[in-house]
């Protein structure tokens, strides 16, 4: 055992968190052991510490019994290490004075005899009181948050963060990777349950961000480099050339309209490819911004998206004295100072040749929903009529519902709009073709308000609902009906048979997936990713729009699949989240910062080391000095240091190794 | 390359026109083949649905058997025991249980099997190790105008998809183009071919039959290609009865090694083309000859 310390009175506290901990963890004993430990003035166990009498009983304790220091055996830091360090400054103590140890993630949730994982926390009560022992007072380090504020993809989760932090007066950079900001949802008619008109409440909004003297709106573009931390983010972003300048283009289109293709010939992405554009294009009449962007792909003058100047460019000519038009636009790179980050890049559609059972590229009526979203949409490649790709008007159309969900095989999650959207697009179906419509599904899935009412509103109108999960989608016919049509071949489970109905349409209700590209762009904000690929959050619960990393905060489908309702909502959290950081004005950041010794030799090998290029040399010292306010305290420099002068705030070597004796320490206990 | 080689009791009976096939191509595409010393059943049949710990018993002698040999691989051309050899080896890697009556009953008889050994079929072997282009190379008869539907059955690629798309496969499609043939869109390429039904309720199993067959007369196909004795047993065999209660169906179901010895020029007579009861009079052009030019010339 150690010889006790002058002067340090250690304050104990195990935590039994209800039965979280206490029903794993002989928590009396843990305190009745502690209290036996060198330098231990008082060791008690209690219910809840982090209550209001939890923390009154330490600073209590403080003042009464005269700590010196604090240790709480609880749950992980991450959840409480902020209270109990409030706790011990209100007491009178600095907050570094405390060391929090955790007995629930590391211990009593993960062991399941009782004996051991006491002994364990015993273990790990020893650490902290022999490594709490050696702590300092500090000072919290304070760095000022810079109030601009980036907002990646502007789909209606980022324009909805945009225009919220634009008119509480912040400067937002939306940066969106497409032509056009307005996400998927810029594709769809009408929007359940409601039916209100996707474009009318949409696009408002759109030409708000473009307008809006706050939002600085760079579409075309993607973040390439983000470096720094919260508050200080530097940001590169990458402006593919559109071979249209931005600034002079107003958006007549007379440059479409003199194109040298006569005829639209192209697959149009915004169209999912039902429609055909020109070269030269602008994707959807409303695009924000009113641009036009050629494709280098097919553009006459350039031959595999290289420059070859062969083709007459009649839409220079239309485009005449605004000379808007520039083939020899290069990509451009931009950097940004923010302060805080918001990722709002949304989702991608399932990719239906993962199902070939559905016959979607085998059968030319088989449809995905968006697909189905643009042909019923008025301003759709059909204008809104319901013809299918060989020409006919449907009769009967099948949705397939969790279509790449809730399938071991490609995806597990429930997409959570799928059973809304598919019973809208029945409805919209229904209405403009008057064909019959059938809903394959395996649970309907209603939560929300007034959605629940659409479920049987759809019933009301005689829409159908078959339970089970489809087989296959075939053109093997059994009867003459059969013929010509599709096949939906399904168990209804609710009947008790497997049925076969021949239809003319078949719409394929995709899922919601992580976009291919997350982990990289995870991995550029410095975020995680949940096992399915989607974002992931701090907190499930109580951190819903927060990261792990400081100041980045996500928003809308990039963090799992929800409707706009709730995406809205998570924007304006987000951007609330953010606000709240700018308002504050600065952020503390904790003192864990490396500090160098007076025997520092000048060997400047630390130098090239730190990733934050916090080390300079000082030449008429000629020692190495650290810049505390871009240090990060990730220990790099320390552990390099040849002659062991540099020293790690809360990490000294007397501290780490007081812990790591303290955990293996053999006694009796 | 070299494999060790499990026929099972069909290849050596009904399904004979199987082996007879495969074993030239095989070498004429110089994949050895090493038939197994002293192979037993390999569980399938009605054990695996009695006993299915007994039947991976039996399954894990033939696969400890083929360790013993020292070869990696073991080929497996029936439907059947590929699907039972390779359950087998998953459940041994699955479940401690089984894999302990494994061990066991193979201990008895001085035998191991560590779990290592590949079960292979055919159409994998030929796509990936052999590949399309050698294939290719070596067709002198191309099956040109000969309209073929490719039937998988359900047991190659279900549960386990491990060399081909559980829902839509398509390996036995490429060969057949590769040979030079029309591969008919076949929607029916893993539907059940009545299995044993035909011989326990023989109207659900009639009726399957002529389901399959029916389709393919219906898109034009002159033949079926498979790759499973059993189905190719059942399609072949009943014609008289599926005649009287539907109408006749009349299309031939082949071995798709049986399609490739005639592409390969091979000798017709080891083809095991007389084997079947409805059988294939299709050929493809001669190989030219010298002689023969001279005779179409004069
Ligand atoms: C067929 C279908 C119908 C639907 N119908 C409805 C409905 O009726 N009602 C309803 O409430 N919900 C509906 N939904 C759900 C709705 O689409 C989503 O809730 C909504 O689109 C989520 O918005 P978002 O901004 O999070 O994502 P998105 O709409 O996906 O927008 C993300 C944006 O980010 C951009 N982006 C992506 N990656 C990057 C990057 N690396 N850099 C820059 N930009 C990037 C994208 O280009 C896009 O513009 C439907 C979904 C589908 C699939």
């Amino acid at each position: 055992m150690p010889e006790p310390r002058n002067g340090v009175r250690i304050g104990f506290y195990v935590c039994h968190c209800g039965h979280n901990i206490a029903s794993m963890v002989d928590c009396p004993a843990v305190a009745a052991y502690a209290a036996t430990l060198p330098n231990v003035a008082v060791s008690r166990d209690y219910k809840y510490l982090c209550s209001d009498p939890g923390q009154e009983l330490i600073k209590r304790d403080i003042a009464e019994l005269g700590l010196s220091h604090v240790v709480v055996a609880s749950c992980s830091p991450l959840l409480h290490e902020h209270t109990f360090r409030s706790a011990t400054e209100a007491g009178g103590l600095n907050p570094y004075c405390f060391h929090m140890v955790n007995i629930r993630e590391h211990d009593s949730w993960v062991h399941t005899d009782r004996r051991l994982a006491t002994e364990k926390a015993k273990a790990l009560a020893r650490a902290g009181i022999r490594r709490v022992a050696h702590h300092q007072p500090l000072e919290m380090k304070r760095v000022p948050i810079h109030p601009d504020v980036l907002v990646v993809g502007g789909g209606i989760a980022g324009i909805h963060a945009a225009l919220t932090l634009a008119s509480a007066g912040k400067k937002v950079y939306l940066v969106e990777r497409e032509p056009s900001i307005g996400g998927h949802m810029a594709k769809f008619d009408k929007t359940f349950p409601t039916l209100d008109c996707a474009a009318c409440i949409l696009t408002p909004k759109m030409s708000a961000v473009r307008s809006h003297p706050n939002i600085t709106l760079w579409s075309y573009s993607e973040v390439v480099k983000t470096d720094g931390y919260v508050g200080n983010y530097t940001v590169t972003v990458r402006r593919k050339p559109r071979y249209v300048i931005e600034e002079l283009c107003v958006g007549c289109q007379e440059c479409i309209d003199s194109c040298v293709y006569k005829k639209p010939m192209f697959p149009d992405e915004f169209n999912e490819g039902l429609g055909k554009r020109k070269p030269i294009h602008i994707p959807f009449p409303q695009a924000t911004p009113q641009v036009v962007l050629i494709d280098p792909e097919v553009c006459l003058n350039f031959k595999r998206g290289v420059l070859t100047d062969k083709c007459k460019k009649t839409c220079v000519e239309a485009c005449a004295e605004r000379k808007a038009i520039d083939f020899n636009q290069k990509e451009e790179l931009k950097e940004i100072k923010v302060g805080t980050i918001i990722v709002a890049t949304g989702f991608q559609p399932f990719d239906v040749k993962r199902v070939p059972q559905y016959g979607y590229g085998t059968y030319p009526n088989v449809y995905t929903a968006l697909e189905a979203e643009r042909l019923v949409n008025a301003s759709g490649p059909t204008s809104g009529e319901v013809v299918l790709r060989d020409g006919r008007h449907p009769n009967a159309i099948a949705i397939i519902h969790c279509v790449g969900s809730r399938d071991r095989k490609t995806n597990r999650w429930c997409s959570r709009v799928c059973c809304m959207y598919s019973m809208k697009l029945a409805h919209l179906l229904k209405e403009h073709s008057g064909a019959e419509v059938y809903n394959f599904y395996i649970d309907i899935r209603a939560p929300g308000k007034g959605y629940e009412e659409f479920y049987d509103k759809l019933n009301e109108e005689g829409v159908h609902f078959i339970r089970g999960r489809v087989g296959e989608v075939t053109d093997w016919a059994m009867t003459p009906e059969e013929e010509g049509k599709l096949v939906i071949r399904v168990e209804d489970t609710l009947a008790g048979f497997v049925r076969r109905i021949p239809v003319d349409m078949v719409v394929l209700s995709t899922g919601l997936e992580p976009h291919s590209d997350a982990q990289s762009v995870r991995r550029m904000f410095n975020m995680s990713c949940g096992t399915e690929g989607f974002f992931l959050e701090r907190h499930p619960k109580l951190a819903p729009v927060n990261t792990y990393t400081d100041g980045v905060f996500i928003a809308g489908c990039c963090q799992g699949p929800r409707d706009i309702p709730d995406t809205v909502a998570q924007a304006g959290a987000a951007a609330a989240e953010a606000m709240a950081l700018i308002d504050r004005g600065h952020i503390d950041q904790e003192p864990n910062t490396a500090r160098i010794l007076a025997d520092c030799s000048g060997c400047k090998s630390c130098i090239p080391l730190c990733p934050y290029t916090a080390i300079a040399f000082d030449s008429a010292t000629q020692k190495a000095v650290i810049n505390e306010a871009l240090c990060k305290g990730c220990g790099t420099c320390v552990g390099s240091c040849p002659s062991g002068s540099i020293i790690q705030n809360l990490f000294d070597d007397e501290e780490v190794f007081g812990e790591i004796q303290g955990v293996l320490a053999d006694e009796p206990n | 390359m070299k494999l060790a080689y499990f026929p099972g009791c069909s290849l050596k009976g009904l399904g004979r026109a199987y082996e007879e096939s495969l074993l030239p191509v095989m070498k004429h595409l110089g994949v050895e083949l090493v038939e197994l010393d002293d192979w037993n059943c390999c569980g399938a049949t009605a054990y695996m649905a009695v006993d299915e710990v007994k039947a991976c018993v039996l399954a894990a002698r033939n696969l400890a058997l083929a360790e013993k040999t020292g070869q990696q691989q073991l080929m497996a051309p029936c439907a059947a025991c590929y699907l039972v050899l390779n359950k087998a080896k998953h459940y041994f890697h699955d479940y401690p249980a089984i894999k302990k009556t494994m061990d066991h009953a193979l201990a008895a008889i001085g035998l191991k099997y560590d779990g290592d050994t590949a079960v292979r079929h055919p159409l994998d072997v030929l796509l990936t190790d052999v590949g399309l282009e050698a294939v290719r190379q070596k067709v002198v008869r191309p099956l040109k105008g000969l309209k073929v539907a490719p039937y998988y059955g359900c047991q190659i690629v279900r549960p386990y998809a491990t060399f081909d798309d559980q829902y839509n496969p398509t390996a036995m499609d490429k060969l057949l183009e590769a040979l030079g043939a029309t591969v008919v869109r076949y929607p029916l390429k893993t539907k059940c071919c009545g299995g044993s039904l035909t011989g326990t309720v023989p109207a659900a199993g009639m009726r399957m039959v002529y389901i399959l067959l029916n389709e393919a007369r219906k898109r034009g196909a002159d033949c079926l290609a498979t790759v499973c004795p059993l189905c190719q047993f059942n399609l072949d065999a009943y014609h008289a009865k599926v005649a009287s209660q539907y109408g006749p169906v009349r299309v031939p179901t082949v071995y798709f090694t049986q399609l490739m010895g005639l592409a390969f020029g091979l000798p017709e007579k080891e083809l095991g083309l007389n084997r079947s009861a409805i059988r294939l009079d299709w050929r493809p052009e001669p190989v030219p000859t010298p002689a023969s030019k001279e005779a179409v010339t004069a």
